[in-house]
């Protein structure tokens, strides 16, 4: 039993909750369509919103805004809470590409694997996957003021991981969800090539025991975690194995890397202002 | 670097002796360090010159004039000193050579050999003084037909089935250029804003957010979601009379932008939503966009985040494919399309894609149009066209080539006081207008910049008004793609068989 | 002089547009009865200061009620060959029901005439074409790709008679008088340039729309390009078949009424839109952004004539008023008339020794159409506000 089923043990008379058929007659919605009848129900005021059946339809929560709860039972399509500020997204299964693009603030969940370019260009909010993720994830992140965008990762992660950051947190812990519940040591790699690659500010952190600066990209250094760091990601990391219903104890069987600017201008230097 | 290695200085600064106060007042305007006083007199380092004109306009005794540096270098036809100079900053810093403003190579410009049609004996011309000619625009997607249905028992009911889709109007074909808070000042943005307000015709934010005292001047604003993603949230799309996807930039085809650090102060900061003093760096590609259905999903999504409100476009760089690339983009579902010719400006670009890429906007224009046609989807899309639309004559010509609106900065710049030195990168523009400098943003007065540019699109389009009423047309529709009215008087009969342009005299 | 080419323009001129100045006359019997030539052709004729003998030509509906239900193609040919390379054409791609030469009268006065053809015929049915989209794609090939061949018209139970010469000599060479007719359309010309082609002179046709045009059109390469993007072919290099095709686009293919496709050709100023009701702002804006292509610029008046689906005669012109056009009504309200000047209707009065007379008499109004119906009469009198009489309803609002 986990917090997937939980999560759907709603209580439909609860009046402000309402289910979306995202697929009527098992013919899946245009996202015309799907998107409309969100709309609509938050204009009804409804806080909490259930889509069933959806079947990649793209950008649901597209710039959503204020205190909203999206449940999404099936496979949301790509974009998925693009522009968004403020609404929680949980997604149980997988989801395509795109998921929390330039997201302004707000949280998706995600029970299972994610696609590519993850949180691009986010500049708040969090972004919880279960499983692995695919190429470019938390590229171009940034902070700003208060806004301070956090991806999580509790699998692995390929190439170009947090390629340009420009601020906030990638971690990444290396597990392995296996069918019968029980979580594992990842047997792949934490991460791929060019890892924080052009990164000049925010930091990834990868939860491995292994040497990879042979992957390490343009402008990334790796350092030892401090205890700041430390106390700083524990009550992000509880609150991810709370969701996914993740033993705690398994997280201190590996150490933390943490990989940060070497400085605010990588590139500084490789232009020439001269007069001609 | 030795002595050995100065470059040259392209100009002299003659400070006469005798007319020269000593107020020293020069000295705090040039903000290139190139005028200082040593105690007695006025000591000018030509090296840092830039030409700019400053201290020649705020000299109280009219004492100092910028001439070129006389001391030549040994002629070579081929080695220009141009080339010279790159080849020693080059060896000097071993950097990539930056650059501003649009693309400075003497190149034929092919507007310049374009000739005008006018009314004689068989239609008559149009006074546009004392009659009707309209110079609006409807900015945004057109349908591809209106669908009216007659009542199949009364034929006096009809309906009207098509619902119109997102337009903007606009008063005049004219946009102002996409231009970052960031790259020019605060003080030149709210000049820029407020013309185009009063004008009502529209004015690109550039990438670098929409600052929440330009929110009043949403409604002729479109903003731009570039590879940075900068200042994006949901004021920016919301605020906005239309959203631009920038893909590409005349000056920079294929380019990414950077805004270094230093640049980003509190307000940049603010704007951008970045951390002050953090690099703003817009990736190469847009991350999302690998591919034109990726376009496609971007272009989509912004219209899903906007509730189908408003017209969202995309701009794209002149280059060698841009035909079949505007189609794709148009199939794509964009409502505008702007393409941004090789002699587009930028406030900072390397010298080496700035001089060398990208195709001129009058013959992408001419085949983008054409091309568009051939897949019948040119009147479904507004086709803005920039990269160095100079003064009224090539608005005219663009829009006669098939541009619905014709989009220009520098013309808006120089209006302003910009003297084109061509340092913009530098931050230091002693005018205030490219320069993030509270004392030199000063020296910006807004009032007199946004009359300015009034005065410079007023006139403007008058003179569109004059052009038309000579062709004998009373509606800047019936000038667009309406290439019969031009004609090509250069030496090269290829590009008037790509502009679909006869030659004069045929 | 005296060229060898009927159909299609002489080298020298090809690429070069061809200005006029005209006469224009039309009139409708709404009732339906037929006429012969006579009264068009003194409706005409007497606008002789209107042209320089450089063509005319005429245009009846109702004359084939035989083969109403066939396609009447009218020709010009150089030569037998290209007549016969025609006509087997036809005859491969659809049915020839009949094949004849149009009576002309002998001997020509008319200098240089080329052979003068008319078919009845019937496309083989394609799924997916209509046969009405197939002629329109044939006449779009015999004009561009058939040397020496030119179609004069393609409607049905209509054609089009024209010619290089003065107004009465094209009128006695075809024989005009000889045709019964419920709506006439005429043009006499005065063009710029001289060359002698048949093919060039008014009416313009394609299927049932047949334009006559006085004046010149300033929006030419724009319209022209738009027009081609929905794969028209401007070979002729005139605004009047612009105009023709423009009509054919709206009227036919995008299906819409007579009276708002007539608001795309001559729209209201904005400034004049924007005292209107919000409905009417809405309609008239969607027309303008729509059809901004489709907008005739610079002096023009046109007569045009149409019979799908009703039989309508249809006036209008520019938004400044730069050309002219005159509206006369019966005594019996049976006949609109329109004309370049006053003087054709007079010259009915004077000719039937006071007899015919008009019940009115009046100018239109710059850019508002004149409309009449076959039964249904005058529906709209050519001064009227773009929306009067018609009950509009919005999408949307």
């Amino acid at each position: 039993m986990n917090n997937t089923e939980k999560e759907g043990a709603f209580k439909l008379e609860e009046k402000n909750i309402i289910e979306i058929n995202a697929a009527p007659n098992n013919k899946p919605l245009n996202y015309k369509v799907l998107n409309e009848k969100i709309h609509e129900a938050i204009k009804n005021n409804h806080k909490k919103i259930i889509l069933k059946d959806v079947c990649g339809q793209r950008f649901i929560g597209a710039s959503l805004q204020g205190d909203l709860e999206i449940i999404i039972n099936g496979l949301p399509g790509n974009d998925l809470g693009i522009f968004m500020d403020g609404p929680k997204i949980m997604v149980n299964g997988n989801c395509e590409d795109h998921a929390g693009n330039t997201m302004n603030d707000g949280t998706i969940i995600i029970h299972g694997n994610a696609g590519d370019v993850v949180g691009l260009s986010a500049r708040g909010g969090k972004i919880y996957i279960k499983k692995d993720v695919g190429y470019r994830i938390g590229i171009h992140i940034k902070e700003y003021e208060s806004k301070y965008p956090i991806i999580i990762i509790g699998g692995t992660a390929k190439d170009f991981l947090g390629e340009y950051m420009a601020g906030g947190l990638i971690l990444v812990l290396g597990l392995k969800f296996c069918l019968d519940g029980t979580v594992i040591e990842s047997d792949q790699p934490i991460c791929g090539n060019l890892l924080g690659t052009g990164i000049h500010r925010g930091k990834i952190i990868l939860r491995t025991e292994k040497d990879f600066t042979a992957k390490l990209g343009v402008g990334a250094k790796i350092f030892e975690i401090s205890e700041a760091e430390k106390n700083e990601i524990e009550p992000f990391i509880k609150e991810f194995c709370d969701i996914f219903n993740i033993p705690y104890d398994i997280i201190s069987k590996k150490p933390f890397k943490v990989i940060k600017p070497i400085s605010k201008r990588p590139f500084g230097g490789n232009y020439c202002g001269q007069i001609i | 670097m030795s002595l050995s290695h100065n470059i040259p200085s392209y100009f002299h600064i003659k400070v006469d002796r005798e007319s020269c106060k000593k107020c020293k007042r020069c000295t705090t305007h040039c903000s290139y360090g190139a005028l200082s006083f040593n105690g007695e007199r006025i000591v000018a380092d030509d090296s840092k010159c830039v030409a700019c004109q400053r201290c020649v306009v705020m000299c109280p005794g009219s004492a100092i004039r910028i001439v070129k540096n006389e001391s030549f270098l040994p002629p070579h036809g081929n080695y220009t000193r141009r080339i010279r100079n790159i080849l020693w900053a080059q060896s000097g810093n071993g950097g990539v050579l930056l650059s501003a403003t649009g693309n400075d190579r003497p190149i034929r410009t092919i507007f310049d050999d374009l000739l005008l049609d006018a009314c004689q004996v068989t239609n008559p011309s149009i006074d546009p003084l004392r009659e009707t000619i309209e110079t609006k625009i409807f900015f945004g997607r057109k349908p591809k037909k209106l669908e009216f249905l007659t009542d199949k028992k009364d034929s006096t009911k009809i309906t009207l089935k098509t619902e119109f889709m997102p337009n903007f109007e606009i008063d005049m074909p004219i946009m102002i250029g996409h231009m970052s808070l960031g790259s020019i000042s605060y003080n030149t943005c709210m000049a820029i804003y407020q013309a185009s307000k009063e004008l009502n015709i529209l004015a690109g934010s550039g990438e670098g957010g929409l600052h929440p005292d330009f929110y009043e001047y949403g409604s002729n604003i479109i903003t731009e979601i570039a590879s940075g993603r900068f200042g994006v949230d949901i004021n920016y799309l919301h605020k906005a009379a239309g959203i631009e996807i920038k893909i590409g930039q005349g000056a920079k085809p294929g380019h990414g932008g950077h805004l270094p650090g230093e640049k980003v102060n509190s307000l940049i900061s603010q704007t951008r939503m970045i951390p002050k003093g953090s690099d703003a760096l817009s990736p190469y590609p847009h991350h999302d966009v690998y591919s034109i259905e990726d376009l496609a999903q971007l272009i989509a999504a912004l219209k899903e985040a906007t509730r189908y409100k408003v017209p969202i476009g995309v701009k794209i760089a002149a280059v060698h494919n841009s035909a079949p690339i505007a189609v794709g983009i148009v199939r794509g579902g964009a409502d505008f399309l702007t393409i941004d010719g090789f002699r587009g400006g930028t406030g900072a670009a390397p010298r080496i894609i700035r001089d060398h890429a990208g195709i001129p906007i009058e013959l992408a224009i001419a085949a983008v149009d054409e091309r568009l046609r051939q897949e019948n989807l040119r009147d479904e899309i507004t086709l803005v066209a920039g990269g160095s639309i100079r003064y009224s004559a090539d608005l005219i010509k663009i829009i006669a080539l098939g541009a619905d609106v014709a989009m220009c900065c520098m013309p808006v710049l120089i209006a302003m006081g910009c003297r084109v030195c061509q340092q913009c990168f530098r931050g230091l523009c002693s005018w205030g207008i490219a320069t993030q400098q509270e004392y030199l943003v000063k020296r910006l007065d807004i009032d007199v910049a946004r009359n300015r540019i009034i005065n410079l699109f007023h006139s403007w389009n008058e003179e569109l008004k004059e052009v038309l009423g000579a062709m004998g047309i009373d509606s800047v529709e019936s000038l667009r793609s309406n290439r019969d009215r031009l004609r090509y008087i250069g030496p090269n009969p290829k590009i008037a068989e790509i502009l679909g342009v006869k030659h004069a005299g045929e | 002089m005296k060229w060898k080419n009927y159909t299609c323009l002489p080298k020298q001129f090809r690429n070069e547009r061809i200005f006029d100045g005209c006469g224009i006359s039309g009139y409708i019997n709404i009732d339906g009865t037929k006429d012969n030539g006579k009264k068009i052709i003194d409706m005409l004729c007497i606008l002789n200061e209107r042209e320089n003998g450089l063509g005319a030509g005429f245009a009846a509906y109702g004359i084939y009620p035989k083969y109403k239900d066939y396609y009447a193609l009218h020709f010009l040919f150089d030569n037998e060959q290209s007549k016969e390379r025609v006509l087997n054409y036809l005859e491969d791609i659809g049915y020839l029901i009949q094949s004849e030469p149009i009576p002309t009268k002998t001997p020509m006065d008319v200098s240089n005439s080329p052979i003068i053809w008319r078919a009845f015929y019937e496309p083989r049915q394609k799924k997916g074409i209509s046969s009405d989209e197939q002629v329109v794609q044939l006449v779009m090939e015999i004009n561009e790709k058939f040397e020496g061949a030119f179609i004069m018209s393609s409607g049905k139970n209509m054609g089009v008679f024209k010619g290089n010469g003065w107004s009465h000599e094209i009128a006695e060479y075809y024989k005009i008088i000889d045709y019964k007719a419920y709506m006439w359309l005429a043009h006499s010309r005065f063009p710029t340039n001289t060359p002698g082609w048949w093919g060039g002179a008014h009416p313009f046709n394609l299927l049932n729309t047949s334009v006559v045009h006085n004046g010149e059109i300033t929006s030419y390469g724009t319209n022209m390009r738009y027009l081609e993007s929905f794969g028209y072919k401007c070979t002729l290099f005139t605004d009047t078949e612009v105009i023709a095709y423009l009509i054919d686009l709206l009227c036919r293919k995008h299906g819409i009424p007579i009276p708002i496709a007539s608001i795309a050709l001559a729209p209201p100023l904005f400034d004049e839109i924007e005292q209107m009701d919000k409905k009417y702002q809405i309609a008239l804006k969607s027309i303008r952004a729509t059809y901004r292509s489709a907008m005739l610029n610079g002096p023009f008046s046109i007569v045009v004539g149409f019979a799908n689906p009703v039989p309508t005669l249809f006036g209008l012109t520019d938004r400044k008023k730069l050309r002219p056009l005159v509206a006369g009504i019966s005594e019996d309200e049976n006949t609109l008339f329109l004309s370049s000047e006053e003087a054709s209707f007079k010259r009915l009065i004077i000719d039937s020794n006071g007899l015919y007379t008009f019940k009115k008499i009046w100018h239109l109004k710059s850019g508002t159409a004149i409309i009449a119906r076959l039964d249904e009469g005058l529906i709209r009198e050519g001064f009227e506000e773009p929306f009067k009489n018609i009950k509009l309803t919005v999408t949307g609002i």
